[in-house]
């Protein structure tokens, strides 16, 4: 076992390292990322003051290594449009990301798990067929028109839920949908296959034998066999609705790490864009090592049969 | 004689009503190539006399059947070339990605040693990263136009083609039919081509398809952003931008792009899945 979590852990570290070093070279694709980070209106001096200040002058490995540095400290700069510690800035916004990506992926789990169930239970039928169509729908909705469809109907028309903005549970209603669809659909069709793949063993078939009744059936059998790939799924999905909050919450305008990417592009601040690429790209690996640990622990094989 | 027509057509209409994604997508990808042809009016036309007006309004340039945008532009002409936009960026994003992760995943899965190593790895760097965010990051970058976009969304899907033809080309790699095809005197790349792409290509068809739907997407959503392709040239992402922030006023400018966007992502993903259980039954 502490084998198998060392060897994650390193992995883990080694795909952050790589991450951090890639954002640098996208940072110079086109040379001098000084004008990133000042306003159109910036003087030749206003360049020339800021490429000193912030060591662009320098060879490129000597920048490297003083990025790689403020990285390992979590020394993620400071926003010259905001004048503010980019980390101070970023946890401003995070706790507000949190939630919605919460309650997303509470839509999606509370709905696309039972509904996963319903289409293996029920497959080779019709109404398997229209469930899957359904949920393809689900997957092929762009947050944007399905965010924007819902203000329209139940924000405008309808007067049930505020259009944008927080402050209530009822703020979050729509918002949370609208990011959840798309995990909604994916966790649908994992569990479908997954639970497929179950009922077809013998185990399942001596339990039906035995007379044991479909609910307890699922509940005590299918469910925790089939939750390995419902958990190394989750990990994916926790950056999916990170990546998707940048949209759904432009179209809420609710104030989080998304709406503040947009923001920042829009004003050129660049340090805070790069810091919360960076930020997405460590929830997601730390996301899947904490899968990795959870699913070695649910199925033993997983660890034994990696040494 | 009567029941073997009639059974001959309804064999026809269940066959297009099974393959009615296929007829979408092709009538999408139809009215993209025809779009000056099928456009009632010039997409850039404005009339800022007829702006914000409701669909079926009788304007200077004629009936605007979907209604008029802020500038009083033609909602139905915009959302008609809005789907050259989307396909091109689709299809090229998708080619592109394509041709560089099946490359690199070939390369690993049949060297293996440390160009796997090497290449696997940077497959996970890039996949650590959201997608979207990479391709903002990037296109924040470089500055959006048509063919950045297109980069971008290719630098950022390849990855997802590298695992898949790094798996399958390390199941054929060792066959023997390779070995003797390389014992021949035949080279690396040409073994590669010829003799392994072939065999795993359908997989490979597969995950592009499914792509298409979301490279679709990305272009979008990046154009819905102010990242995409940039105005006045249409597209739908762009047009939702204005579509939400005037969705107290005129819902129609949201509407109709987004419909179409979704059923052209929704024709693509249920011909993708078509296709992959096709391929996986023939196994």
């Amino acid at each position: 076992m502490a084998s198998f979590l060392l060897n994650r852990l390193f992995q883990a570290l080694v795909t952050a390292f790589g991450v951090i070093t890639l954002v640098f070279f996208i940072q110079r694709l086109t040379g001098d990322p000084t004008a990133l980070l000042l306003p159109e209106t910036a003087t030749q001096k206003d360049f020339e003051a800021m490429r000193q200040t912030l060591g662009f002058d320098r060879p490129m490995i000597e920048q490297y290594l003083s990025f790689l540095g403020d990285m390992i400290r979590f020394d993620l700069g400071r926003s010259f449009i905001q004048n503010a510690p980019v980390s101070e800035i970023l946890a401003s916004r995070f706790p507000q990301t949190l939630q919605l990506a919460g309650g997303a992926l509470l839509v999606a789990f509370a709905i696309g798990l039972p509904v996963g169930v319903i289409m293996a239970l029920t497959r080779g039928r019709a109404i398997s067929r229209w469930i899957m169509g359904l949920v393809l729908a689900c997957q092929s909705m762009p947050t944007f028109w399905s965010g924007i469809m819902m203000i329209l109907v139940f924000g405008v028309w309808l007067k049930w839920l505020p259009p944008s903005g927080t402050g209530s549970l009822a703020h979050l209603v729509m918002p949370s949908i609208a990011l959840g669809l798309l995990s909604l659909a994916t966790y649908a069709r994992i569990t479908r296959s997954a639970v497929v793949d179950e009922l077809g063993r013998d185990y399942i078939r001596s339990a039906r034998a035995r007379g044991v009744r479909t609910p307890r059936l699922v509940r005590k059998h299918l469910l925790r066999n089939s939750a390995i790939p419902v958990i190394s799924i989750t990990a994916l999905e926790i950056s999916q609705l990170l990546a998707g909050a940048v949209i759904v919450e432009t179209v809420f305008a609710w104030p989080g790490l998304g709406q503040l990417t947009v923001q920042s592009i829009a004003s050129r601040d660049f340090a805070v864009v790069q810091a919360v690429v960076l930020l997405g790209a460590w929830v997601t690996i730390l996301a899947n090592l904490t899968a990795d640990i959870l699913y070695s622990l649910v199925d033993p094989r997983v660890r034994l049969g990696n040494q | 004689m009567a029941s073997a027509t009639r059974y001959r057509s309804r064999y026809i209409a269940g066959q297009l009503l099974a393959w009615w994604p296929a007829i979408l997508l092709g009538l999408m990808v139809l009215m993209a190539i025809l779009a000056p042809l099928i456009a009632p009016l010039d997409p850039n036309r404005q009339d800022l006399l007829g702006r914000l007006k409701l669909p079926g309004y009788e304007g200077r340039g004629g009936t605007y059947w979907l209604g008029t945008d802020e500038l009083g532009r033609d909602v139905l002409s915009r959302m008609i070339y809005g789907s050259r936009v989307s396909i091109t960026v689709a299809v090229l994003s998708v080619l592109l990605s394509g041709i560089v992760g099946v490359t690199v995943g070939m390369l690993a899965g049949y060297l293996r040693g440390w160009p796997e190593t090497i290449l696997m790895r940077l497959v996970d760097i890039f996949l650590s990263i959201p997608a979207i965010l990479l391709a903002i990051i990037t296109v924040a970058v470089l500055g959006p136009s048509f063919f950045n976009v297109i980069l971008v969304l290719a630098l950022t899907r390849w990855p997802r083609y590298a695992r898949v033809a790094y798996g399958q080309t390390m199941s054929i790699a060792r066959r023997p039919f390779v070995t003797l095809a390389r014992s021949m005197g035949c080279s690396v790349p040409r073994a590669l081509l010829l003799h392994i792409l072939p065999n795993i290509i359908s997989p490979i068809l597969v995950v592009a398809t499914l792509e298409f739907g979301l490279m679709v997407l990305f272009e979008a959503g990046l154009s819905f952003l102010g990242l995409g392709v940039q105005p006045p040239t249409a597209s739908w992402g762009a047009m939702l931008s204005t579509g939400r922030n005037y969705v107290t006023s005129a819902w129609w400018i949201a509407t109709f792009p987004g419909l179409a966007l979704f059923l052209l992502v929704l024709s693509a993903n249920l011909i993708g899945d078509r296709v992959s259980d096709i391929i996986g039954k023939g196994r």
